[in-house]
């Protein structure tokens, strides 16, 4: 139509929509007056009035007939059509309550759980930091190197040049997670929170409710500005919502801070994962961060920040110019910097937070659910195709009396709408319900929950909305396509009895029921492989003894200890834990295995090894103290553990991994020759085994270690090797560490064995996730199959009756049914064993040690599916063998 | 009962619009005035005349307003729009053009017959 057209007939439509009972009521007036000016007419003409009135009755035709044309004329049905179809459907959905909430149960769960994956994906990848303005320009920013794959903290320097150079960048900030131990009145409790750039709050959009934000130069200097910004639940929880908080003086870490601003309820600061409760400025980095004093020292790399682009800046062209800056440090720096580039991600895949860690399990989840919407949609349709027979009767007569095919498919599209509405508000409800539901499947850490909301934003309700109209055109299309071939005349015919095994009309529902069970066979066999790899993850051994081991740290840096201190304090506890009854040995190590601290790195340089050009070695490697191998029972290949001899008046020693000795010494022994570390020689004086280092699934890779006392740091990690359960052996723990400093805490006590569980928890989620859907599945395929062999059985009666009066017995009848019922589930699992061999490589990094085409999971899977549709199956079969033939007989 | 053809249908809208053109009428004048003009032979009966008003108001080429009639009552007046004028000038040089041919057409009949 053309616009002025368009426009001209618009006063008209919008009175046809939204008053259409005055239109009637007008037309009716219209018409009527007509009529009596007609009379009035054949009155002046000399008639009777009588004989006037019905001239003119005669001569206009019939009334109802008008007005009737005169509304489709003016197109103004379809919102009446509409209420009408809605008014229908909703009785006819009453008619069969059971019906038609299976029907919406399905659609509830379909969908719910589309929104719930949705709102996590929203909550925790897109949109995860909610009061943070112009989330879609921000991306995380971390260091690489040349020959290491992943990616890495920046160091201060680093990152205060970008930030000066950088002119695509609106805004640069750091936001490094931390721990401290806060000590309110007598009691001393851990909270998290973010070491963060001056510019934090007001790079973000955020204003501190009380007091204010951190002014420019606070980030500048060592431990010069105490100052700290609480959370809001921290300001409510923990100091009771003092309005007079700001100005007063908390302790973390030991070191009085004063509190300068409360932040605002619903920020939970910039880390995917935990929920911040304080923010201070990176000046008070030595605080709360190990390993001293980094912010002038290009070569310490811990610092976590974001970027936010200038509007209408494209990622790669700040890409390009961030390497460009990268490589002017790499020309400036080379000690620090050779071979290093700094890359963007965004923030879903930020690599330092819980973002990067739960994308693949994400991912995977968006898919899943998808098979499982269309699965429910399958079920639904299943449903509606065995109610559309019982409806056979009513279709036909409107066509008979007139509706237009068109008219039935509006109707039946109505009917989807309403199913799939209410599916969407209770898949909505359940997903709101299960916002939170993604941290009960990760464990708590010493008491601190993880926080991984859910967002149910407008963006997470628009798509819910999208998926609810895919939902009505399948579910409204369905009973429609069966309804196609409609032929008026078939009521007429003696109502055809249903043949179990025939095709004839079943086979769209067939057809539904091999793709459910096509369906939940790829589920099945992706929650096998993925139960598979958990079970493999968890029990590889990581080249350390995780069961017997122990650890755990003490409170060092946050009770104010300074080195020599903190040195003499590690000699005494290890004296005494040495003759502690139960314990095997002890060490210290700054870096626990597969933790979350990150290890200190190095560029190396061997005595023969002549690097290729392109090349800059930098390995990592940990401090560890004496016995740290006896402890975590890393075997040591050739050489000797450190002793106290080791020490920081006695000359270097290293000892190396195998893949490092194989690197850089071809596979000699290397004791005795020199390894640069740092810039200063020292000696290898042993080989250890290689175990993992930083994720259960790295590949292996070349590490070494120097002992603590060269390298030290006052705040180690404490690992016990010990056969007394964790509950004793960590109160033996503080009786010991209390008799050397009644003030000193402790922090956790876990196994190492917890240690590795917990690196690997992304997986223990997708297993879950994955398992609890694929179950889902496994019953919506399952009450599919019962759906349609119950009808099938229930629709040939009068075939059953005839076979077991010509003979057939019972187990016969039984047999029929079973088979076909089998026959169908083998023929989605022919299609579901395809499409399984071609999706399950999309589970991708998520495998560990299990071949995606694993046969004894498919073997599996097949098992569990047989054995889903056997049960599924039974009692029709159970129906079928009891078929009276004398009643059908009868009939 | 066969639908009128195309034909009748759009002629039946084109004298709507000719009869409107010249003054705004109730929908019984109308009647009158399109039995007056054809005098009665394209039999469009009051019945047809409805449906087709409103549909022409749906399309934006006639607007309707409610006045009182001559005998003081109310009654539903309809009048052209810009909209209806144009098309009713579209709708008659069509038809002049089409009847123009046909016309051609008969009178080349008679002619062959007459050879």
């Amino acid at each position: 139509m053309k616009i002025e057209q368009w426009f001209y007939s618009l006063p008209s439509r919008s009175r046809s929509f939204f008053h259409p009972h005055q239109v009637d009521q007008e037309l009716k007036e219209e018409v009527r007056e007509h009529l009596e000016q007609q009379v009035r007419e054949n009155v002046a003409k000399g008639m009777s009035p009588e004989a006037a009135r019905t001239a003119a009755l005669r001569t206009l035709g019939g009334i109802a007939q008008i007005e009737q044309q005169c509304r489709d004329a003016r197109g103004g049905r379809v919102l009446a059509d509409f209420v009408q179809d809605l008014r229908y459907g909703f009785r006819q959905l009453l008619r069969s309550p059971g019906f038609s909430a299976l029907a919406v149960l399905c659609l509830t769960l379909g969908i719910g759980a589309n929104a719930a994956v949705f709102s996590w994906v929203e909550g925790i990848l897109f949109r995860p930091y909610p009061a943070v303005t112009h989330q879609e320009r921000l991306f995380a920013l971390a260091g690489t190197a040349q020959g290491k794959t992943g990616a890495e903290e920046l160091s201060w320097p680093d990152y205060l040049d970008l930030r000066r150079s950088c002119t695509l960048c609106e805004d640069s900030l750091v936001s490094k997670i931390t721990g401290s131990t806060l000590s309110i009145g007598d009691h001393a409790e851990t909270a998290i929170g973010s070491i963060v750039s001056a510019n934090y709050f007001d790079a973000i959009g955020v204003r501190p409710i009380l007091g204010r934000g951190f002014e420019p130069g606070e980030d500048v200097g060592n431990d010069s500005h105490p100052v700290v910004v609480i959370s809001y639940q921290m300001w409510r929880n923990r100091f009771k919502g003092d309005p007079e908080i700001v100005g007063k003086t908390q302790r973390l870490n030991n070191v009085p801070h004063t509190v300068i601003g409360v932040a605002p309820d619903g920020f939970y600061g910039t880390f995917v994962g935990w929920a911040m409760q304080f923010w201070v400025p990176a000046s008070m980095e030595e605080t709360f961060e190990s390993g001293g004093y980094k912010l002038e020292d290009r070569d310490a790399r811990w610092v976590e920040a974001y970027v936010r682009l200038k509007p209408g800046v494209s990622r790669s062209q700040a890409q390009q110019e961030i390497s460009a800056i990268a490589a002017r440090l790499d020309a400036n720096y080379p000690t620090s910097n050779r071979g290093r580039d700094i890359g963007l991600w965004p923030l879903w895949q930020t690599p330092f937070n819980n973002a990067g860690t739960l994308l693949p399990t994400l991912e995977v989840m968006v898919a899943v659910v998808a098979l499982v919407l269309l699965i429910a949609c399958a079920n639904v349709g299943n449903l509606l195709l065995v109610r559309s027979i019982a409806r056979r009767h009513e279709m036909s007569v409107r066509l008979a009396i007139g509706a237009t095919r068109a008219r039935l498919l509006k109707q039946l599209l109505t009917e989807g709408l309403i199913l799939a509405a209410l599916g969407t508000a209770g898949g909505l409800l359940a997903a709101y319900a299960c916002r939170h539901a993604l941290v009960l499947l990760l464990p708590a850490r010493s008491g601190t929950a993880m926080y991984l909301p859910g967002q149910m934003d407008a963006r997470v309700m628009s798509w819910s909305a999208g998926i609810c109209l895919i939902v009505t055109l399948i579910v409204g299309l369905i009973p429609a396509l069966q309804a196609r071939n409609f032929d008026l005349a078939e009521p007429l015919k003696a109502e055809s009895p249903g043949v179990v095994g025939a095709r004839g009309r079943a086979w769209l529902r067939s057809i539904l029921v091999i793709s459910q069970v096509c369906l939940s066979f790829v589920l099945l066999v992706g929650a096998s492989l993925l139960l598979e790899s958990l079970n493999k993850i968890r029990t590889t051994s990581p080249g350390f003894t995780t069961t017997s081991v122990v650890t755990t740290r003490v409170s060092l840096v946050a009770a104010g200890y300074d080195v020599p201190r903190a040195k003499i304090f590690q000699d005494d506890l290890m004296d005494r834990l040495s003759v502690l009854p139960g314990v095997d040995s002890a060490a210290f190590a700054q870096v626990t295995p597969l933790g979350y601290g990150s290890y200190s790195s190095t560029p190396i340089a061997v005595d023969g090894y002549n690097p290729p050009p392109d090349e800059r070695p930098a390995i990592e490697y940990n401090q560890v103290s004496p016995a740290y191998f006896a402890t975590l029972g890393i075997r040591l290949l050739s050489g000797r553990e450190f002793t106290r001899n080791d020490n920081e008046n006695a000359p270097l020693v290293a000892i190396v991994n195998r893949t490092m000795m194989n690197r850089y010494w071809g596979g000699q022994d290397p004791i005795g020759r020199r390894l640069q570390v740092n810039g200063r020689w020292a000696r290898v004086v042993g080989v250890a085994a290689d175990s993992k280092y930083e994720s259960m699934r790295e590949a292996p890779t070349p590490f070494f270690y120097v002992p603590l006392r060269q390298d030290f740091a006052r705040g180690p990690a404490l690992y016990i090797r010990t056969s007394q359960p964790l509950p004793s052996m960590l109160a033996a723990l503080v009786r010991e560490v209390h008799a050397l400093d009644p003030n000193l805490a402790l922090y956790e006590m876990i196994t190492l064995q917890e240690q590795v569980n917990r690196s690997t928890s992304a997986q223990l989620v997708a297993v879950t996730l994955v398992s609890i859907l694929g179950a889902l599945a496994l019953l919506l395929a399952g009450v599919g199959l019962y759906a349609v062999m119950s009808s099938a059985v229930a629709q040939s009666t009068r075939e059953l009756g005839l076979r077991m009066a010509l003979g057939a017995g019972a187990a016969n009848l039984a047999r029929l049914v079973l088979s076909r019922g089998l026959r169908l589930t083998a023929g989605g699992v022919l299609f579901g064993i395809v499409a399984a061999l071609a999706l399950t490589r999309l589970l991708g990094n998520l495998l560990y040690n299990v071949s995606p085409y694993d046969p004894l999971v498919f073997a599996s899977a097949l098992a569990v599916m047989t054995l889903a549709a056997l049960s599924a199956c039974l009692l029709p079969a159970w129906r079928a063998a009891r078929t009276d033939p004398a009643r059908i007989l009868r009939d | 009962m066969s639908k009128p053809s195309d034909l009748v249908q759009g002629t039946l809208d084109m004298l709507i619009l000719k009869i409107l053109a010249l003054q705004p009428l109730n929908g019984w004048s109308i009647g009158q005035r399109l039995k007056q003009i054809s005098s009665d032979v394209l039999g469009v009966s009051d019945g047809s005349l409805y449906p087709a008003l409103h549909k022409l108001e749906h399309r934006g080429w006639i607007r309707a307003q409610w006045k009182s009639s001559e005998s003081n009552r109310r009654a539903k007046f309809y009048s052209l729009t810009r909209l209806g004028r144009k098309q009713l000038e579209t709708e008659t040089a069509n038809w002049n053009r089409v009847s123009a041919a046909i016309t051609g057409i008969v009178k080349l009949k008679v002619k062959l017959k007459e050879a």
